[in-house]
């Protein structure tokens, strides 16, 4: 058993590099997409709870902004 | 009649499918892995190397298939002048580029214990090799240009040339003589891979498009805030 899963006859390290390289680069895509959202929430938070009060009525309003915001730590809606 | 497919109706369809779809993946996976890795059989002529098979063709599939997706969502921005065309053609670029490299990398190590060399000059590796270039150049131009409208316009060029790229890719096989192997699964005529081999790889790919729409939606998601926040200075 475990001659078939490792070693593989003496292509295990081509299947388990194979495999392994498209799972790291499968984690890699998600964390960088993910540090980008955040990014992007918190300066939407930022941009948006630094309005006036009177635009900030106005952007309330707005299902897409409290949406976008859900998850922001200040979120007042 | 793309009234319905804007961002402010799509957004919260987002936020609630999100996790189902992603335990979903990790669920597919799993039973992927186990799949390719464990249960399916050897190759009686290239042995377990044969297994790379899962990994690198659900990747090079999907990675054309997003290509083709990004080049026609192009073309509908071009024709239908609707901004959010452009949105979700760029949302895709990410993991159908991650794609393309999975499919070049793997098919390289494949290469090695099958041909007995990493890379060869044929047409179905160059052709792959050029549309990873289209992808890198498209997401270049996004990043590069200042004016919005100029990142569009140029981004959108590039897709719809690189489309040409595709029956090249699919054809290059039988076209010309090459050390890459024929399809092996068709839709149109009989498969000639055998079911214990095919259900993995199907498996596989579910898994795989199921990432590449975990991405897009992250993606989109990001493009969409980065629109709203433009919008908010506007104010």
């Amino acid at each position: 058993m475990i001659n078939q899963l490792f070693i593989m006859d003496g292509h295990g390290i081509y299947v388990w590099s194979a495999f392994l390289f498209t799972m790291f680069s499968f984690l890699s895509l998600y964390l960088i997409i993910k540090a980008q959202l955040v990014k992007e929430q918190a300066n939407f938070a930022n941009k948006f709870y630094n309005l006036s009060e009177k635009k900030l009525a106005t952007v309330k309003a707005k299902k897409i902004n409290k949406e976008i915001l859900v998850n922001s730590p200040n979120y007042n809606f | 009649m793309f009234k319905n497919i804007n961002p402010s109706t799509v957004f919260p369809i987002i936020n609630s499918i999100f996790k189902i779809l992603f335990i979903l993946f990790i669920f597919v996976l799993i039973i992927g892995l186990v799949e390719a890795l464990y249960l399916s059989p050897k190759d009686y002529i290239q042995g377990h190397s044969v297994r790379i098979m899962y990994v690198h063709v659900p990747a090079a599939w999907i990675s054309l298939g997003t290509f083709g997706s990004i080049g026609f969502l192009s073309l509908f921005n071009f024709i239908f002048k609707n901004k959010n065309f452009s949105l979700i053609a760029k949302s895709f670029a990410p993991s159908g580029l991650v794609l393309c490299i999975i499919a070049l990398v793997t098919g390289s190590i494949w290469g090695k214990p099958t041909w007995g060399t990493w890379w060869a000059w044929d047409a179905r590796i160059t052709s792959m090799l050029l549309l990873c270039i289209f992808y890198i150049l498209y997401i270049l131009t996004w990043n590069v240009f200042e004016k919005n409208s100029n990142k569009e316009k140029i981004s959108s060029i590039i897709a719809i040339i690189g489309m040409i790229n595709l029956p090249i890719i699919k054809f290059s096989v039988e076209w010309w003589n090459t050390l890459h192997q024929n399809s092996t699964v068709k839709i149109l005529s009989e498969s000639s891979i055998h079911p214990s081999m095919l259900l993995p790889l199907l498996i596989m790919t579910f898994a795989f498009i199921l990432f590449t729409l975990l991405i897009f939606l992250m993606k989109y998601k990001v493009e969409v805030i980065k629109f709203k926040k433009k919008g908010l200075e506007r104010l």
